[in-house]
């Protein structure tokens, strides 16, 4: 186990290094961010002290050794558009995006599990089928569309909830959420709804082609046989069978929500760490660009070694390490 | 199948044919009046013509411009699918028969790239690239690839073991006839199956990425570009430059994976009925 997680952590290095050189120089050779950067007005000499400030006049190479050394001890370098290290300013704008993760995660779960239920129990019903038919339909959503179709009905025709932005915000724990108060919760419906909608889709019907094996089961028989009550054998048997690759999927998907994210909160002008990364690629503010990715890679990392533990602690047959 | 496939037909038809049957050409600067701009569907424009479903803020016709969309669409969803395609195949069969060294480059830059959400790694592609239509094909081209050499890989690692296989090196033919014409028919139907939803995939990734602004310039159709801009109307009430496109990316995306869920079924014998 300990093997495992340590083999984990290098490969995770690796990619890491690999990444932050690609991007490095993809970032490198798309332009010169002085010419956005200073003001069109400054003469040759301005030009050059600038670029000479934030250490663009080096070599690539020297650039990328310089970036390793200052981000081997977590300083990613400060960020061209905002004067300020890149690192603190991802950071500071993470706690918006994975509370936005979260919550998207959550409504998709509590959903989705039981929809896919009940479609997988009554596969021949009314509802087995709108719900099927739903979950085709939520596959093939374009979600930025569905983003603006949700502003549409509920901030503009019936102006219920807020459109955009994040709304006041209450310190828990030193970190600003927004869920602890009503206005927070009513910032957090739209986008967080339209970031669940795919994922919400996937474990419909994860849930339900699980339940419909499970259905056909000895021990569902059995239970049957021993005159269990129907809400009990589907609540209690068939749903810690179909609980296994949910969650195992479900945790796999957190990191491609927190990549989604950058859409919606584009739309929702949601203070994210999504937002700020489009936002820095229009302006090539090469250090968050690359700190973003660095920080994305972390987090993927630490999702999928937990996915693969809480996998092996929920069905003890799911072996680590093998070919990882 | 049939509804699906009708569907698919339609949007493939209107595609092509836009130049023929689009009311006038959305992107000719000169055909545009901005005394039409923003007239609401089913208004008529000021020289008479019935918009039917409305104009944006430029007084371009709505229905044309999607129908200029949906060719772009399809042009980028079928270049990067038969790109992805034939890059992905060729190095997925090749892992798969010579192995060693080739199998474990190829399938760990294949773990690498799957490890990564795609939208991530194409608007990172984008980001260094810029815009154009090239330039989206190959971000596309390159977070697709991968699905296909997997795939590929593991089917022929399943075929190459059968015996007409053995019969075909026991004839002594070379590697590339083998792996082309009697591996890749027999490895076919899964990777046809991933091909139309990687193309339902690809046409959705690529609105996306327009939508953001990091996609196709402002001067091309894109039915993503026509949603943005549409975004800037919406709060005031102006829902149709937004909503309309929206409809025919999501009627193309439905017909195309209604499309691969039957194709799955009617080349899976096992789920023959």
């Amino acid at each position: 186990m300990l093997s495992f997680i340590a083999r984990r952590l290098a490969q995770s290095l690796g990619i890491l290094a690999l990444m932050s050189l690609l991007v490095f120089a993809g970032v490198y050779a798309v332009g010169n961010p002085m010419d956005i950067l200073v003001n069109p007005q400054a003469d040759q000499n301005e030009i050059a002290r600038a670029t000479a400030a934030l250490g663009l006049d080096r070599p690539l190479f020297e650039q990328y050794f310089l970036f390793l050394k200052e981000a081997a001890g977590g300083n990613l370098g400060k960020s061209f558009a905002y004067s300020v290290p890149a690192i603190g300013l991802i950071l500071e704008r993470m706690p918006a995006t994975l509370e936005l993760a979260t919550a998207a995660m959550l409504i998709a779960l509590l959903l989705g599990v039981p929809l896919g239920l009940w479609a997988g129990v009554a596969p021949r019903s009314a509802a087995g089928r709108t719900i099927t038919l739903g979950s085709i339909l939520g596959f093939s959503l374009p979600t930025f569309w569905v983003g603006l179709m949700l502003i549409m009905v509920f901030s503009v025709w019936l102006g219920w909830l807020p459109a955009s932005g994040r709304g006041p915000t209450v310190d828990l724990a030193g970190i600003p959420v927004s869920f602890l108060s009503i206005a927070g919760l009513r910032h957090l419906a739209l986008p967080a709804a339209t970031l669940a909608l795919f994922n919400l889709s996937l474990i419909a019907r994860l849930a339900r082609s699980g339940a419909r094996q499970a259905m056909q089961q000895d021990y569902v028989r059995f239970a049957r046989a021993k005159g269990l009550a129907e809400m009990r054998i589907v609540g209690v048997h068939v749903l810690r069978n179909v609980l296994v690759p949910v969650v195992t999927v479900a945790g796999v998907q957190f990191g491609s929500v927190i990549a989604f994210a950058v859409v919606t909160e584009s739309i929702f002008s949601w203070p994210g760490m999504g937002k700020l990364l489009i936002d820095s690629i229009n302006v090539l503010d090469r250090p968050v660009i690359v700190g973003y990715l660095c920080v994305v890679v972390v987090l993927f990392v630490v999702i999928n070694l937990a996915v693969d533990l809480l996998a092996s602690w929920l069905d003890p047959r799911v072996r680590l390490g093998g070919d990882a | 199948m049939r509804p699906a496939l009708a569907l698919l037909s339609v949007a493939l038809l209107a595609a092509v044919l836009a130049p023929l049957i689009a009311p006038q050409d959305p992107y000719d600067l000169a055909q545009l009046q901005l005394v039409d701009s923003r007239l609401p569907p089913l208004a008529r424009s000021a020289a008479g013509a019935i918009r039917w479903l409305g104009t944006d803020d430029q007084g371009r016709d709505m229905l044309s411009a999607i129908l200029y969309g949906l060719r772009t669409s399809f042009v980028v969803g079928l270049a990067s699918t038969a790109l992805a395609f034939a890059i992905g195949v060729s190095l997925g069969l090749a892992a798969a028969w010579f192995g060693g060294w080739l199998d474990a480059l190829v399938m760990r830059l294949a773990d690498l790239q799957l490890s990564f959400p795609s939208i991530l790694i194409a608007l990172v592609l984008l980001a260094v690239f810029g815009q154009g239509l090239d330039k989206i094909v190959l971000a596309l081209v390159a977070v697709q690839w991968a699905y296909y050499a997997r795939a590929a890989r593991a089917s022929a690692l399943v075929e190459r073991g059968k015996e007409y296989i053995d019969a075909a090196i026991a004839l002594a033919l070379p590697d590339s006839r083998i792996l082309f014409r009697h591996l890749l028919p027999n490895c076919l139907p899964p990777l046809l199956v991933l091909a139309a939803v990687q193309f339902a995939g690809a046409i959705t990734l690529e609105a996306t990425l327009s939508f953001l602004g990091l996609g196709l310039p402002i001067t091309q159709p894109s039915l993503g570009l026509l949603i943005a801009n549409g975004f800037n109307y919406l709060l005031s009430g102006r829902y149709w430059i937004s909503f309309f496109p929206g409809i025919a990316l999501l009627l193309t995306v439905v017909g195309i994976n209604l499309v691969a869920d039957r194709l799955g079924d009617v080349l899976d014998p096992r789920a023959r009925r």
